[in-house]
């Protein structure tokens, strides 16, 4: 702990302490072994009681992180493939009935692949994935107009890393959800 | 043509080139001895400084620099020198550069003319026979002193070689910069030797595949933003730019016709890239391409009647040409593995192209027939090959494991391989023809 960080606690202190310590709302943060571990004594006017529960957050429904966190923006591809893997469906099945249900989101489709392969054909193979995605979301009732496609071929990898792990990550469709959101 | 032993061990490398060099006699020099023991022995070279002016020094080193680069010849170190400042009027002292083993000698002298021009006269000199092999002048302004160096330089290799040279040139890729996951991507523009880097876009998007014309100062490249990709025409000298137009799909892989007045590049429809030509005067397009394969990077050969391209129509990534038309796509690459980014040389006799086999990538030529096949290197990602204007020398990108992709350069032997002297990162490089 630094001499400033110490000062500005005991500071806080003698400040509760002398000024109007029924009015010092917030308790200052104990430190281990430092002067706020000290308990209040009697008349500070502190009174124990059960915790007021956790703060609690989570996405707002149809917004970009609500779809991001609890439905997944990607799905993974095999070496040189744009099939959709089996895992990839069910991410694919949220995507679309989740489309469904927030019907003015607008999405892109973007196709990516590994650095073990060339530049111009990691385009036209991004640009299938891309499309093998948008397909199989057509197909499960989102319509074809709410959905632009787009290859960065090998140009914009998630995973900085250049392993198979890492280029298995890269092997992706990514649908980036572009308006429409709440 | 020739039959000084000086000059015999570059007819030799001729050869080994499988140019078939017209005019270049190499059945009446004593190869075979050199072919057979399949080493080619750079030839000693001699360029003192320039006498006249200053600059006559840094004209010298750039010739100097230009022929080591090549590999084809090895400069002597200039504290071996027998004599300095020498008289291009006057010859020079044959049994002293003898005696430090220098096979040719470049002399020359730099003179500013009355309208404040640069005048730059050289002679190349066979030191075993005596004989002057070239004696040329060239004027320019003097901002200009680098391609005066870089047309000796041509000059020199032509003659000692009987290849065209390719020095007076220059070189447009992608500067890279910034994390892997978020590149950032600039054209840049340079001599052929790295002098005078300059950018071209302020690297507010992804730009990728520059190419030049053949005949023009014009190169076509990709740009590819979050909102879809472009093909852009760009004029060096004017700064002009437009786009091919506007695509439903993806637009990519451009390359000019030889002549300049085509491009042709892929589009992809429903997930589907096919091959295309633009006519660039009637701006009519034509499509090339009908399978569901990936069709793309097509290059046209030097006469424009053919063009090979990389298709998976056969289940993997492999070379085919076919006519300027569509027409009669025949498969030509053989060997196992994959192959990629097809580029047909200048001189018409080879394909360079990318080869993945085994785990790792080659830069690699091969007859348009597909036959010869040669690999020229190996690593974790070599890429992206460019002819020299001469046709016997490539620059490709190579990038190592999970670090920044520069440039390199190997001739068609695989014999001289090195990285390109840019310092910087770089990927996609793109060849010009000849300057004027």
């Amino acid at each position: 702990m630094s001499f400033d960080a110490k000062s500005a606690v005991r500071l806080a202190l003698i400040l509760c302490a002398t000024a109007s310590m029924a009015a010092c709302a917030s308790k200052p943060k104990p430190e281990p072994g430092g002067p706020g571990t000290t308990p209040p004594g009697p008349g500070s006017g502190y009174k124990p009681g059960p915790s007021t529960g956790p703060v609690d957050s989570r996405p707002i429904p149809g917004s970009v992180q609500d779809f991001v966190i609890n439905i997944g923006d990607f799905v993974y591809f095999d070496l040189d493939q744009y099939e959709i893997r089996s895992d990839a469906m069910g991410v694919l099945d949220a995507q679309a009935a989740w489309l469904s249900r927030y019907p003015g989101v607008q999405i892109r489709i973007e196709g990516n692949c590994d650095e073990r392969g060339t530049r111009e054909y990691n385009l036209a193979l991004g640009a299938r994935r891309a499309n093998a995605v948008r397909d199989y979301l057509v197909a499960r009732g989102v319509s074809a107009s709410r959905i632009s496609t787009l290859s960065w071929g090998k140009e914009r990898p998630i995973d900085p890393g250049t392993g198979e792990e890492a280029w298995a990550r890269n092997r992706n469709g990514h649908t980036v959800i572009v308006s429409g959101a709440r | 043509m020739t039959s000084r032993p000086a000059l015999a061990l570059l007819a030799a490398f001729a050869c080994l080139l499988g140019a078939g060099t017209p005019g270049l006699a190499v059945a009446q020099t004593p190869i075979g001895e050199t072919i057979s023991s399949g080493v080619v022995e750079p030839l000693p070279i001699a360029v003192p400084a320039f006498s006249g002016d200053a600059r006559g020094a840094e004209i010298a080193q750039v010739i100097t620099g230009n022929l080591e680069r090549s590999g084809l010849f090895k400069p002597i170190d200039a504290g071996a020198y027998p004599e300095r400042n020498l008289d291009i009027g006057v010859q020079p002292m044959f049994d002293g550069w003898k005696s430090i083993n220098a096979q040719a000698l470049v002399n020359g002298q730099v003179t500013v003319e009355g309208d404040g021009r640069l005048r730059v006269d050289f002679r190349l000199w066979d030191i075993f026979s005596g004989e002057q092999l070239l004696g040329l002048q060239f004027t320019s302004t003097p901002e200009n002193w680098r391609r005066v160096a870089h047309k000796i330089s041509d000059a020199v290799y032509e003659r000692l070689t009987g290849e065209k040279g390719y020095f007076d040139s220059r070189v447009v890729f992608v500067a890279e910069s910034g994390p892997r996951k978020d590149r950032i991507k600039r054209l840049m523009i340079m001599d052929q030797d790295g002098a005078n880097p300059s950018s071209l876009t302020d690297g507010s998007y992804i730009v990728m595949t520059p190419r030049f014309s053949a005949n023009s100062q014009e190169i076509t490249y990709m740009a590819l933003r979050p909102t879809g990709s472009s093909i852009y025409l760009f004029n060096i000298e004017t700064a002009r730019q437009e786009t091919l137009g506007k695509f439903p799909g993806m637009v990519f892989a451009p390359r000019f016709s030889p002549d300049g007045n085509r491009v042709g590049f892929s589009v992809e429809r429903g997930g589907n890239s096919d091959i295309w030509v633009m006519n660039l005067t009637t701006r009519s397009q034509t499509r090339l391409t009908t399978d569901p394969g990936i069709d793309t990077s097509p290059s046209f050969s030097p006469d424009g009647s053919r063009i090979v391209f990389n298709s998976d129509r056969g289940g993997s990534p492999q070379l085919y040409v076919m006519g300027s038309d569509g027409s009669g796509a025949r498969r030509i690459s053989r060997g196992g593995g994959l192959y990629t980014t097809p580029v047909w040389s200048p001189t018409g006799d080879f394909i360079a192209f990318t080869k993945q086999q085994g785990g790792m990538f080659h830069i690699g030529v091969m007859r348009p027939d597909g036959s010869d096949e040669r690999i020229l290197t190996t690593s974790y990602l070599d890429e992206g090959p460019t002819w020299a204007p001469n046709g016997r020398v490539l620059m490709f990108f190579r990038e190592t494991q999970g670090g920044a992709p520069r440039l390199w350069t190997v001739d068609i032997t695989g014999r001289i391989l090195r990285p390109a002297p840019y310092q910087g990162s770089g990927s996609d490089p793109a060849w010009s023809p000849l300057l004027n």
